[in-house]
């Protein structure tokens, strides 16, 4: 089947339109909710829910090119509202609904300052919300505060042609230059950086990521992503329902509580593409039970794509072997590199070609920053379906390569001064693309820091080898957890706001757990209860709650679980000569002085 | 009808305090992996990220297996249990229900 290319002279608006009246009755969009009936969403309901949100805005006055906050758990006002907001022509932003763990004053906090820094004139939300909102939109440039209930009852009138909805809505007329969206990471420091995209570059990035997976009209994907994640927005979203392609949506919060769901959603549905993050292959692998697996059939599934954090071999081995029995297929395993700033994709294997494997000298990568093969490379499936050679050193790694750049993007490897490296040399990735971003909403600063001569710099590094791209770790202090990115900043401020805590003297930093397949956070403060005495004198009691205490009012203001929080005498953590707390030279110190005396 | 009342209810307490302990010692060890940790009655599992959604599906499944009591993914939020007071109520009125 030919795979299908969207019009890059076109926008979101029109797209959906004609989507719409080519295929009315097609369901875009299954939503699953534990408990509930699946609920069908066809184009063209998806089309008409979309006008009502839109009229609204403009009822409102709301301009387009205006940023709308969509503040909404998964489902189908959130589908809605998004659409709503791109037929009238606004940008829509969304943000993480409050979740239980979430203190109400902290998550006003973070409202308020993404108010501030992308300056909204309206905010979507439920009817239980609209108060907080109101109370979150005081002072700001917020002037609408909308809920479904208050939008018009009255029968829609939805114009047949192009033009007469054009001249209604007015997201029709938007150009392909213009901004479309914004997507934010999470924390105080995530929301700082609106990552703004073009409709054109939208397109660009779907056009292309569509060809690099052979997509077809018979694909079916499967997500329980969420839609404030790149990955979750782009390929669990708006990629599927602008090429046609039916889309399975469950919520992250049904997935974490019964992962056997989306597993039995390829198989009721015959899924064919379904992305993870790293850690889903783990915790599948670990929490799924034998009696939930009968009858499910993952044969259908031609691609379930690792990634937005590392991709570990030891993950896709541990997947692969719970599900062969249930007709997963090893050619399935396939990987891509992916970041909000260029849309999403960046490369991609294992759709059109076969993921290899690199076995390197994992000493000799760390010493020397070069990825010395011990063979050629191996397809991943064969080390799927056979055992690993015995013969491997034990410092041997097994990289999984993220594949090559999708039409359109190109990669370098450069070092600190901006040159290129060698193959197979580990340096910074640079992009550049014909879908990078417009730019970090209203940061002009942030936006020129990240650019190099017009090469984007990802902050991530890896090599290259024979033209495929093998990702090894981070420049930046960026923590990774379960694809999430979390600022360790964040962490290290609220945790600094603790009584016992020396202000400013805590590292936040991530450490990678096998068995979960992802990082952990590991949080060290210095205390000053602990100046002058040994940590036996101080009573165990007091350092317990400060413990507790730290653990209880980050994860209350931030969402964040921290797996291992330590309290240490003044001047245990190491400093930069600028007297700032060095996160990588007091990871070292904790692998080296503390990790080791852990018995979990 | 008092006599033989005293009796049920001191093995209803009896059974409640083992449910509580077998609970507390597995959240202890599999979960938080602190085998020494005492979890209070009243203290806040979820809501306080204690348990955090990762282990929520771990739990579930240790009840089922530990005391053949089903509890579904729909129930695994604050609202329904928070603490380990309400966690073993519900196991014990699943219990009496299987008789």
């Amino acid at each position: 089947m030919m795979p299908m290319y969207l019009d890059a002279d076109k926008n979101f608006a029109k797209i959906l339109f004609g989507l719409s009246n080519q295929k009315p009755e097609a369901v875009a969009i299954h939503l699953l909710k534990s408990g509930e009936q699946p609920r069908q969403l066809t184009y063209r309901e998806l089309l008409l829910q979309a006008c009502s949100y839109a009229q609204a805005l403009s009822e409102a006055n709301i301009q387009p090119g205006d940023v709308v906050i969509l503040v909404f758990q998964h489902g189908e006002e959130l589908i809605a509202a998004f659409f709503g907001a791109i037929l009238h022509g606004s940008i829509p932003s969304i943000m993480p609904f409050l979740t239980e763990k979430l203190r109400a004053e902290q998550y006003r906090a973070s409202l308020k300052a993404l108010f501030e820094i992308t300056a909204p004139t309206a905010v979507i939300t439920y009817a239980e919300f609209l108060e907080e909102a109101h109370r979150a939109a005081q002072g700001s440039s917020v002037r609408l505060v909308l809920t479904k209930e208050m939008l018009s009852l009255a029968e829609l009138n939805i114009p047949k042609t192009e033009q007469e909805i054009a001249q209604e809505y007015q997201g029709f007329s938007r150009q392909p230059t213009e901004i479309v969206l914004l997507q934010h990471s999470s924390g105080t420091t995530g929301l700082q950086k609106g990552v703004a995209l073009s409709h054109r570059a939208v397109i660009h990035q779907i056009n292309s990521y569509a060809h690099a997976l052979n997509l077809a009209s018979n694909d079916v994907i499967v997500s329980w992503l969420p839609l404030y994640h790149d990955m979750g927005l782009i390929a669990g979203f708006i990629l599927p329902i602008l090429c046609g392609i039916p889309l399975v949506l469950m919520s992250p919060f049904d997935w974490v509580r019964a992962p056997w769901k989306l597993l039995q959603a390829i198989s009721d549905y015959q899924g064919t593409l379904c992305w993870l993050p790293n850690f889903a292959y783990n915790f599948c692998a670990q929490k799924i039970p034998e009696r939930e697996l009968e009858g499910i059939n993952l044969s259908c599934l031609r691609a379930v794509i690792n990634c937005s954090e590392p991709v570990h071999w030891q993950s896709h081995e541990k997947f692969y072997k719970r599900f062969k029995s249930a007709g997963l297929s090893s050619a399935a395993l396939a990987t891509s590199y992916a970041m909000a700033e260029n849309v999403f994709a960046v490369t991609q294997s294992g759709t059109n070609v076969e993921v290899m494997c690199d076995l390197i000298d994992g000493h000799r990568l760390i010493q020397n920053q070069v990825a010395i093969p011990y063979c050629e490379m191996v397809p991943q499936r064969s080390l799927l379906d056979a055992p690993m050679p015995h013969n491997l050193a034990s410092t041997s790694w097994v990289m999984v390569s993220c594949g090559h750049p999708i039409q359109g993007t190109r990669i370098r490897v450069i070092d600190s001064q901006g040159n290129d490296l060698p193959e197979r040399h580990v340096g910074e990735i640079a992009l550049l693309s014909n879908c990078m971003l417009s730019g970090y909403y209203r940061r002009k600063d942030l936006t020129v820091k990240a650019f190099l001569d017009g090469w984007y710099l990802t902050g991530d590094l890896g090599y290259m080898a024979n033209g495929e791209l093998f990702v090894t770790g981070r420049k930046k202090d960026l923590i990774i957890v379960g694809g999430k990115n979390i600022y360790p900043q964040d962490l290290e401020r609220l945790a600094s706001e603790v009584h016992g805590v020396h202000p400013g003297r805590v590292a936040a930093f991530g450490v990678y757990n096998d068995e979960l397949g992802t990082e952990e956070v590991v949080l060290i403060a210095e205390s000053d209860l602990l100046e002058g005495t040994s940590s036996k004198e101080t009573p165990g009691k007091e350092i317990e709650r400060i413990i507790a205490e730290i653990r209880r009012h980050v994860t209350q203001s931030s969402d964040i679980a921290l797996r291992h929080v330590y309290l240490v005498e003044r001047n245990w953590l190491v400093k930069t000569s600028s007297g700032k707390v060095a996160r990588h030279a007091n990871r070292d110190k904790y692998l080296r002085e503390i990790a080791p005396h852990i018995h979990l | 009808m008092a006599e033989n009342q005293q009796p049920l209810e001191s093995q209803q307490r009896m059974e409640a305090d083992t449910i509580y302990s077998t609970l507390n010692a597995f959240i202890a060890r599999e979960i938080l992996k602190q085998p020494g940790r005492h979890i209070i009655k009243d203290e806040a599992l979820i809501s306080s990220g204690l348990i955090d959604s990762f282990s929520l599906v771990d739990l579930a499944l240790f009840i089922e297996q530990a005391f053949s009591v089903h509890i579904d993914d729909t129930e695994l939020n604050a609202n329904v249990f928070d603490t380990l007071e309400a966690l073993v109520a519900i196991i014990l009125e699943r219990r009496a229900a299987l008789g």
